[in-house]
């Protein structure tokens, strides 16, 4: 296995670990602060990329598209937590992970209705199309480049906004505690629709972004969900700089398992039997890996609270 | 949704006159979350076939699979116990037609396969009542075999899935190509990112690529596969070059050879009657699936022309006949009642607005499947 | 307001007479139906324990589910092949006794439940769900790639496993079965919340400090609590495996355990029959909508979150008009 062959694969893992930071970073967010298990984020992924490809359809523009995710998924968000999540923060954590898995039902088949079964089709645009080459002579996709660019950005900013602004002073107010800024006089439903809005269009803008190189279809987010739980488990829940570290760990060692492993079993079984035992323990790679980490720090790497 | 009506006033209508049905077919099939394109058109090439008919004594009953394996046996058995259901059809996949097919036959109903038609069906677990009108499972890779050696590629890179299909799609392949292969991977089912896969086809000095992913991991690969910039020619089965999504995967698509054993370009009477009926009735293009539910219907509609379903040796001597005009032109069964059939080479191209498929060229020729001696039948 | 007493006593009979109609009615589906409520409710029971007493949020019981379910199909497959089950150290063969494979079927989700446990229980709270849940994903994913038993197109039997002295393949007969399953992990249910172990949970659910000041392990005790809930949830998969005669790795989806879970919250947690009457309830809204529209889960969703929203304590808490029976 040639090295350029493995500096690509690592750049992989770090855009699929850039994007899934999107993702996770709502998901800490909302539960740091309000407390909320939400189930339904990988639904709001869906409404970005279904929102991009309407959109990408109707103007033909790219840009206008990924605005549109932002604000469709930002909207839905915002909505939801008004008309229903809004009702759950007091709850325990099981009503919540009902009415979120209700959510999921009704955005699932609630999208369907609207758009058909079909998939629907989202592309990257003429100007990042096709790949560059790197120095070292690797050609790498110009998009996938992009992708990590923007997903740090988005970082960047996320940490500048949480550390430096005055929302992010009531965010990490709420986090720390809830009754305090609420005696502060922090109009504090007025923060968590905020905070909820954020989260949602930071998924809505992953899952345009991804909805280009992927399939845009119902029940896309689900699988991406998931990873982002092991992702903000590893992490530490309500951490921001967790989820960043949390999700590059997974990226990578998703995209390294699947490429090494069947090559270790290589070594002691036939080929074919290799890729296809290898395969299996790779599917498996993230979830030992969330194991060995609660092994070692029960509540993650950066989490503060059990 | 106003389709959705139509098929509900027909379903009642021959309901209400179920008195004097002389058959009763249950279709269980995929019509909601996401493989529901595939059953709705399975569902609606099926329909249009009995409307054209004429017969108004076949009553359909239609059902929901969800695409979940227990829910399909569930099904089953309410339309075996309180429907007393004649004939089952309409099981898009495999795992689910597994669950079924076996506990139905061995209670005596028919089973026309218009999709799915797993190894085990077609070898040792072959059943006298078990029909596959679509093809043996293994066919369309068999045939990307075959094409590819004889396009002269030396080293080509497959994949696909790591499941029970996807291992068949691998090993189906190699039956008919022999030659050296660049590499061998299995993905995960339901991966959507394809990145360190098209990042060892580019390392491994691969002169093509073969691969299988049906439903939306295929057009994520072939999206990103375009945008690697790898470039090598790339042969699928027919399923990622559907007229189902290959609106969703675009220009990445066009070029690509795939196989298959229908197509909207097919020259003949029956397929041009109907692409037209299909494009008339539910204005869009027919897909593959909409073909197979389509001979499926007219395959049983000519064996009820020639028996009775209540004379279970005569009616199924009748199907084995395989007496209608297929949409595919040459069509017979078997011994293990699977197709011998021609597949085809088709090339994405776009027409119009629309991306479609045209055939270039045939990959085999009656080909019929590699289990047909594993079955005492 | 009736009483609780009032409406188990309903559901009891409910399960009693509507199968008992339909036999003489000649419905078998409506058996099978049933059937399906009372393997759900055997189901969701073995999680209200973990859930109810436990205070345990998993969200991976489709594991236990999956693995009982997988306990029936290796041990009834390599009955139906002929085929040892393994040679060495020594010779053991398949088998299609259902007591047998009842067995099986606890003692190994048992065990999957202490190793999981004993990881899981290191975390609390909001962790301790999530890690369920990827504990859950590990199994399938692992399930549908490994090719031995099938893999995504799981395990086919084509005759339902025996039980002496019965006809298991006649509907109304394997009901009464599963329906006898369900008395007895009532049964036990009720026994344990009332034991002195049932004490010492609630207590660690509430006061954790509490128990190990007067020299108990809360962690241990919770541990016992999740073995025994994954024991029940792993007969439930067997007696579902056979009821469909088949197993796939869809037991094992966080779909399904999303579903058990709704089972024990539509009825009421910590209700005893709670999670009966959610079983039913799901059941027959995914039987009545299925019939109504392609869209139905949407109206499920709907329905779902209405409940939870409007009130607590579930269907039996409302029906009883008390609110939930802890915190």
């Amino acid at each position: 296995m040639s090295a350029i062959l493995i500096v690509e694969q690592v750049l992989n893992g770090l855009q699929s670990g850039v994007m899934l930071f999107l993702m996770a970073a709502g998901l800490t967010l909302i539960f740091g602060v309000m407390g909320l298990i939400n189930l339904a984020h990988g639904s709001l992924y869906m409404v970005g990329a279904f929102a991009a490809a309407a959109v990408a359809g109707a103007t033909g523009s790219f840009v206008l598209a990924l605005g549109a995710a932002l604000v469709a998924a930002a909207l839905a968000g915002g909505i939801v937590e008004l008309v229903v999540i809004r009702r759950l923060y007091g709850r325990d954590h099981l009503d919540q992970v009902l009415a979120t898995f209700a959510l999921i039902l009704i955005f699932s088949e609630g999208t369907r209705w609207l758009f058909g079964s079909f998939p629907l089709y989202l592309d990257i645009p003429d100007w990042l199309a096709g790949p560059v080459t790197l120095p070292g002579g690797i050609q790498y996709p110009l998009y996938r480049l992009a992708l990590i660019v923007v997903g740090l950005v988005i970082a960047a900013g996320l940490g500048l906004l949480i550390s430096r602004t005055r929302i992010g002073i009531q965010i990490r107010a709420g986090e720390n505690d809830r009754e305090m800024i609420a005696a502060l006089g922090v109009d504090i439903s007025r923060l968590y629709t905020l905070v909820f809005a954020l989260g949602a269009g930071l998924a809505g803008l992953a899952g345009a972004l991804v909805g280009a190189i992927q399939s845009v279809q119902v029940g896309m987010g689900e699988p991406v969900l998931i990873s982002a739980f092991v992702v903000i488990v590893i992490g530490g829940i309500g951490s921001i700089k967790g989820a960043l570290v949390g999700a590059l760990m997974v990226g990578l060692t998703d995209t390294l398992g699947g490429i090494f492993l069947p090559e270790l079993f290589k070594l002691f079984t036939d080929p074919a039997k290799a890729t296809a035992t290898g395969s299996a323990f790779a599917s498996m790679a993230i979830y030992v890996l969330m194991a060995a980490v609660l092994v070692w720090r029960p509540t993650g790497l950066f989490g503060a609270r059990a | 949704m106003s389709m959705k009506t139509l098929m509900t006033a027909a379903a009642l209508a021959a309901l209400a006159q179920s008195a004097g049905a002389e058959v009763k077919v249950g279709m269980i099939t995929t019509l909601s979350g996401g493989g529901a394109s595939l059953g709705i058109d399975t569902r609606d090439g099926f329909m249009l076939a009995l409307d054209k008919s004429g017969r108004d004594d076949i009553e359909v009953i239609i059902e929901d699979d969800q695409r979940k394996p227990d829910v399909a046996v569930q099904i089953t058995d309410k339309m075996i116990q309180s429907e007393k259901v004649d004939v089952l059809t309409g099981i898009v996949w495999s795992n689910l037609a597994m669950a079924v097919v076996p506990a139905a036959t061995a209670q005596g109903l028919f089973y026309l396969s218009t999709n799915a038609a797993p190894a085990q069906l077609a070898g040792k677990g072959c059943n006298q009542n078990y029909f596959a009108v679509s093809y043996q499972n293994d066919n369309l890779h068999e045939a990307a075999g075959a094409y590819t050696k004889e396009a002269g590629y030396a080293k080509p890179f497959i994949l696909a899935p790591n499941y029970p299909a996807g291992q068949d799609s691998l090993n189906g392949f190699k039956r008919f190509y022999d030659g050296e292969l660049a590499g061998e991977i299995y993905t995960e089912l339901g991966q959507t990112d394809y990145a360190a896969e098209i990042a060892q086809i580019r390392a491994s000095g691969a002169d093509s690529v073969f691969f299988f992913l049906p439903g939306g991991m295929g057009i994520s690969f072939l999206k990103q596969y375009a945008d690697s910039g790898v470039g090598l020619p790339v042969v699928g089965p027919a399923f990622s070059f559907d007229q189902a999504i290959l609106q969703a995967v675009g220009e990445a698509a066009v070029g690509v050879s795939n196989t298959s054993t229908w197509s909207k370009d097919l020259d003949n009477p029956a397929n041009a009657a109907f692409v037209a009926a299909f494009q008339e009735k539910y204005d869009r293009l027919p897909s593959i699936y909409a073909a197979q539910g389509y001979d499926t219907a007219n395959l049983l509609v000519s064996a009820l022309e020639k028996a009775d379903v209540s004379d279970a040796d005569a009616f199924r001597a009748a199907l084995a006949e395989a007496d209608f005009d297929s949409v595919r032109g040459k069509f017979s069964f078997a011994a293990n009642h699977h197709p011998i059939q021609d597949i085809y080479v088709r090339e994405v191209i776009k027409e119009g607005d629309i991306y479609t498929n045209k055939i270039t060229g045939i990959a085999m020729e009656d080909r019929a499947n590699a289990y047909v001696d594993e079955c005492s039948m | 307001m009736i009483r609780e007493r009032t409406v188990n006593a309903a559901i009891l009979a409910l399960l009693v007479a509507v199968p008992a109609w339909a036999q003489w009615a000649d419905e078998p589906f409506t058996i099978t139906l049933a059937t399906r409520v009372v393997i759900f409710a055997v189901a969701a029971v073995g999680l209200n324990i973990a859930l109810g007493l436990g205070g345990l949020v998993s969200l991976g019981h489709a594991v236990y589910f999956g693995l009982g379910g997988y306990a029936m199909g290796v041990l009834a497959s390599h009955a139906q092949n002929y085929s040892p089950l393994m040679e060495w150290p020594l010779q053991l063969d398949g088998t299609k006794s259902m007591p047998v494979i009842w067995l099986t079927a606890i003692l190994s989700s048992a065990l999957a439940a202490v190793a999981i446990g004993l990881l899981a229980l290191r975390t609390t709270g909001v962790y301790f769900i999530m890690i369920t849940l990827a504990f859950g994903q590990m199994a399938y994913f692992f399930a549908i790639s490994w090719p031995a038993y099938g893999g995504e197109d799981g395990l086919s039997i084509y005759v339902r496993n025996s039980f002496p002295g019965l006809n298991t393949l006649i509907p109304i007969q394997f009901y009464g079965l599963c329906l006898a399953w369900l008395g007895v992990v009532l049964f036990l249910n009720a026994r344990l919340a009332r034991s002195s172990f049932g004490l010492v949970l609630t207590a660690a659910r509430q006061v954790p400090q509490r128990v190990e000041a007067v020299g108990l392990d809360p962690t241990r005790a919770k541990l016992v609590a999740l073995v025994i809930s994954g024991a029940i949830t792993g007969l439930a998969g067997a007696l579902f495996a056979d009821l469909n005669r088949f197993v796939s790795p869809t037991m094992l989806s966080w779909q399904m355990s999303g579903e058990i879970m709704v089972f024990v919250i539509l009825g009421g947690v910590a209700r005893l029959f709670g999670p009966v009457a959610g079983a039913g309830i799901f059941v027959l809204l995914e039987h009545l909508l299925g019939g109504i529209s392609e869209y139905w889960q949407l109206f499920l969703g709907i329905i779902l979150l209405l409940i939870v929203l409007s009130g607590r304590g579930g269907v039996v808490g409302m029906l009883s008009g008390r609110g939930a029976t802890h915190e």
